[in-house]
């Protein structure tokens, strides 16, 4: 009733083949950009950027980049926060290194030193598999971020081993430093996520995509109708980590503004990734903002609501928050183990038929 | 009915939380959970405590009551940048993190939005220097006093001289334990000791490699920078090695009752360096005890009150409200801005006397602060653990810091940080 197709009919295949094929969709879509590019820059302020857009924004990329690697290419890997900690290391060496070149080809760059890193950890995925891969990433995050602590040259010998973003400005705009207007820093965010939401969508449903899914399926069987496994695993490993790279540079740079590998790049955040991904659903583009979503405003909306709203000591509202967010998170995966994107799938379903289910 | 009676509670729960406008506001970003929490919540009370106090006894600061809103870190970064935006809004006057990460996040952020940033103790050593970091002050000592005190009572122990003894850092391998290896590297070549490092990662509940390390390399002394429940298992270990207690020394942040505590007797004789008086024999404790616990305002239970890490929190926030009231001197107002009591910290003056006023007589270090100088005087003793009384004791005089190794690093590191963000210097 709400949400139906009848009479949206499409004449070509290239119509058939759009990403939004139903024009409720494609409305919901186009309000949504109106909405984040025009309408939520003059309203935005330092606490939502900072609390809110931002941190939303950059670990959707992240878990865009583990998404492909993992939910669709099957390639399980645990070294996602020692991938960012290469994609914010080699921001900052380039910042300091080249002041004139632009911010912006930093993070590209960025991401794609990541992209070299991860492949070259990517390699024993053609031998090991499953569970023996995660272990085999893990150690990549464990070496990465104790690289990035003990040679000084990464943090060029500053005394504490603080890696601090310097000032950096885009088409006259400051994006990086304290003095960073609001608007700006989402701003960055909202242009880097669209752009790699765009690519990433793109790659899923071609023909990279698709080998990515045939390895994920059925390796053999893939091998056996052409797809050349090597080059399959090593260009989502490629991809992975040059997502994985730009979120962890802009995590750095225009988020936090000074980092330490094994404070912001820890195990955690690997796990945190993996869990955004695994609720948001595997293999799904919604899925991977759907996930950032939950496990970044999820604890923001239950401190704001237990402590500013019930007025609760800080303490106990903590150790609720862990209770409430792990409840919910068990109770999604009995639910919908196929993730927030299957419901998401699941309510249009049942939206298109009601109020008439028969 | 049940229903009515919930909804009234909880419109009153949020009428007692709204913060009353225009009070003197002191955020404390503090952390009661996660591995750092037992050095935390005794901070957290110390700091709120002593302001309830301020406010209950002589009716706030200048006649304007203080108000502490807590905000949860968890010892985490990015939830203590969310902290500060969340807290910023509310007219925060100064910030207080109780973490080395925090800080440098935060040093850009207050400098652009002209808050103070007050770190007793921690934070970046070099922002002493106050003629580059406008916004930050560390007084009354940092790290690289603390890591050069310990090495004066180290020498005074080994009868004046330290040529051929062997000195082990045993650290938290962040922004905060790194802090004082350029310093005792300076201070092994000036008094010709072997100084060795030794990391533990967060959050160090596992330090059996460490301790098999100092257990090979047989140093005469080993000084300890840790931080949460990496002490006590620090201190359990060394006892297991059976490592003299006597020769192990650690900096303030690892000088806390409950790090000694687990170990039991073995702890015995474990030192620390302190820069400010131990035990609750002071005025202002029997006054917290009186119109903060018994009136039931006390921020924890009550049970932190004369413990090292409670007493830190009680000294922190004693200094920030002098610079509060030195503000509303200078300024002539009671009402401050934030801008308004940065100009207060700076011109903070500690005498002894008022030291006394307020009930603590010799409890820390008379001092000034300067333009040039936010970092105090750098004086601080030397404080041991008694298992058997379960007291800390000081058993040195407040001693000068080798300020001659230390000026030079101080101004090496400021001169770096404001060639990177092209900062000029102040105060000339």
């Amino acid at each position: 009733m709400f949400y139906r197709e009848a009479g949206d009919f499409k004449t070509s295949y290239r119509d058939d083949n759009q990403t939004f094929p139903i024009r409720l969709d494609r409305m919901g879509y186009y309000i949504l950009m109106f909405v984040a590019f025009l309408v939520v820059p003059f309203f935005i302020n330092d606490y939502w950027v900072n609390a809110v857009f931002v941190p939303f924004l950059i670990y959707a990329i992240a878990a865009l980049g583990l998404n492909i690697l993992t939910g669709y290419a099957g390639q399980v890997s645990l070294g996602t926060g020692g991938f960012m900690a290469v994609g914010a290391y080699a921001c900052y060496k380039l910042m300091t290194g080249f002041p004139e070149v632009s911010i912006v080809i930093h993070i590209l760059l960025a991401g794609g030193i990541t992209a070299v890193v991860g492949v070259a950890f990517g390699l024993p995925s053609l031998r090991i598999k499953g569970f023996y891969l995660a272990v085999a990433t893990l150690a990549a995050q464990f070496f990465l971020v104790w690289l990035f602590n003990k040679v000084p040259w990464f943090y060029n010998y500053s005394a504490s081993g603080q890696i601090t973003a310097p000032e950096r400005s885009v088409f006259g705009v400051m994006v990086t430093g304290p003095n960073t207007e609001a608007w700006a820093k989402y701003m960055i965010c909202l242009v880097f996520v669209v752009a790699l939401a765009w690519v990433a969508r793109n790659l899923t449903r071609g023909m990279m995509g698709r080998k990515w899914m045939g390895i994920r399926d059925m390796d053999i069987a893939a091998e056996i109708i052409g797809v050349n496994p090597l080059m399959a695993k090593m260009s989502a490993f490629a991809v992975s980590s040059f997502f994985v790279g730009i979120a962890g540079a802009l995590f750095f740079s225009v988020y936090l503004g000074a980092a330490e590998a094994s404070e912001a790049f820890g195990i955690n955040k690997s796990f945190l990734i993996l869990f955004m991904v695994i609720i948001g659903g595997l293999g799904s583009i919604f899925g991977s903002f759907a996930g950032a979503a939950f496990m970044v405003l999820m604890p923001v909306f239950l401190k704001n609501v237990l402590v500013g709203g019930l007025g609760w000591p800080t303490d106990l509202a903590a150790h609720f928050e862990f209770m409430i967010v792990g409840g919910l998170i068990v109770l999604f995966l009995i639910v919908e183990p196929h993730g927030l994107a299957q419901l998401w799938r699941l309510t249009k379903e049942k939206l298109r038929l009601w109020p008439f289910p028969h | 009915m049940k229903y009515t009676k919930l909804a009234a509670a909880s419109v009153t729960a949020l009428m007692v939380a709204t913060p009353v406008l225009a009070d003197l506001v002191f955020p404390s970003l503090s952390y009661r959970t996660g591995p750092y929490a037992a050095g935390g919540g005794p901070y957290a009370d110390g700091f709120a405590d002593y302001f309830t106090l301020v406010n209950e006894r002589d009716g706030g600061i200048g006649g304007v009551m203080a108000s502490v809103p807590e905000c949860e870190t968890a010892y985490n970064t990015e939830k203590g940048v969310e902290c500060y935006e969340a807290t910023k809004g509310l007219g925060a006057l100064a910030y207080n993190p109780l973490s080395t990460g925090i800080t440098y996040q935060l040093i850009p952020k207050v400098t652009a939005d002209d808050i103070p940033l007050y770190t007793p103790g921690y934070g970046r050593t070099s922002a002493a220097n106050g003629k580059v970091f406008s916004h930050v002050f560390n007084f009354p000592a940092n790290y690289w006093h603390g890591a050069s005190l310990a090495v004066n009572h180290l020498k005074d122990v080994s009868g004046g001289d330290l040529a051929d003894k062997k000195i082990v850092l045993l650290y938290h391998n962040s922004a905060y334990g790194k802090e004082p290896i350029r310093t005792l590297e300076d201070l092994s070549e000036k008094h010709g000791f072997e100084f060795l490092t030794v990391p533990v990662d967060h959050p160090g509940q596992e330090q059996k490699a460490q301790w098999l390390q100092i257990r090979r390399e047989r140093p005469d002394f080993v000084i300890m920078y840790g931080w949460g429940v990496m002490n006590q298992v620090a201190v359990q270990e060394a006892a297991n090695i059976r490592f003299p207690m006597e020769n192990m020394i650690g900096i303030w942040w690892s000088g806390g009752d409950h790090d000694v505590t687990p170990a039991g007797d073995a702890a015995n004789g474990y030192k620390a360096v302190s820069f400010h008086g131990v035990g609750s024999d002071y005025p202002v404790f029997d006054d917290i005890q009186k119109y903060v616990v018994d009136a039931g305002k006390a921020a924890g239970n009550g049970d932190h009150i004369g413990k090292a890490i409670y007493n830190r929190g009680v000294y922190a926030a004693m200094l920030l409200a002098e610079s509060a009231r030195t503000a509303q001197e200078i300024h002539d107002t009671a009402d401050i801005t934030s801008s308004m009591m940065r100009d207060g910290m700076e011109a903070l003056e500690i005498t002894e006397e008022r030291m006394a006023e307020l009930g603590m007589p010799g409890f820390g270090p008379a001092f000034k602060v300067s333009c040039e100088n936010h970092g105090g005087p750098g004086t601080g003793a030397i404080q041991q653990w008694d298992a058997a009384a379960g007291t800390w004791s000081l058993i040195t005089d407040y001693g000068p810091s080798d300020m001659e190794i230390i000026q030079p690093l101080i101004e090496e590191d400021s001169a770096a940080y404001a060639a990177e963000n092209k900062i000029e210097e102040r105060c000339n």
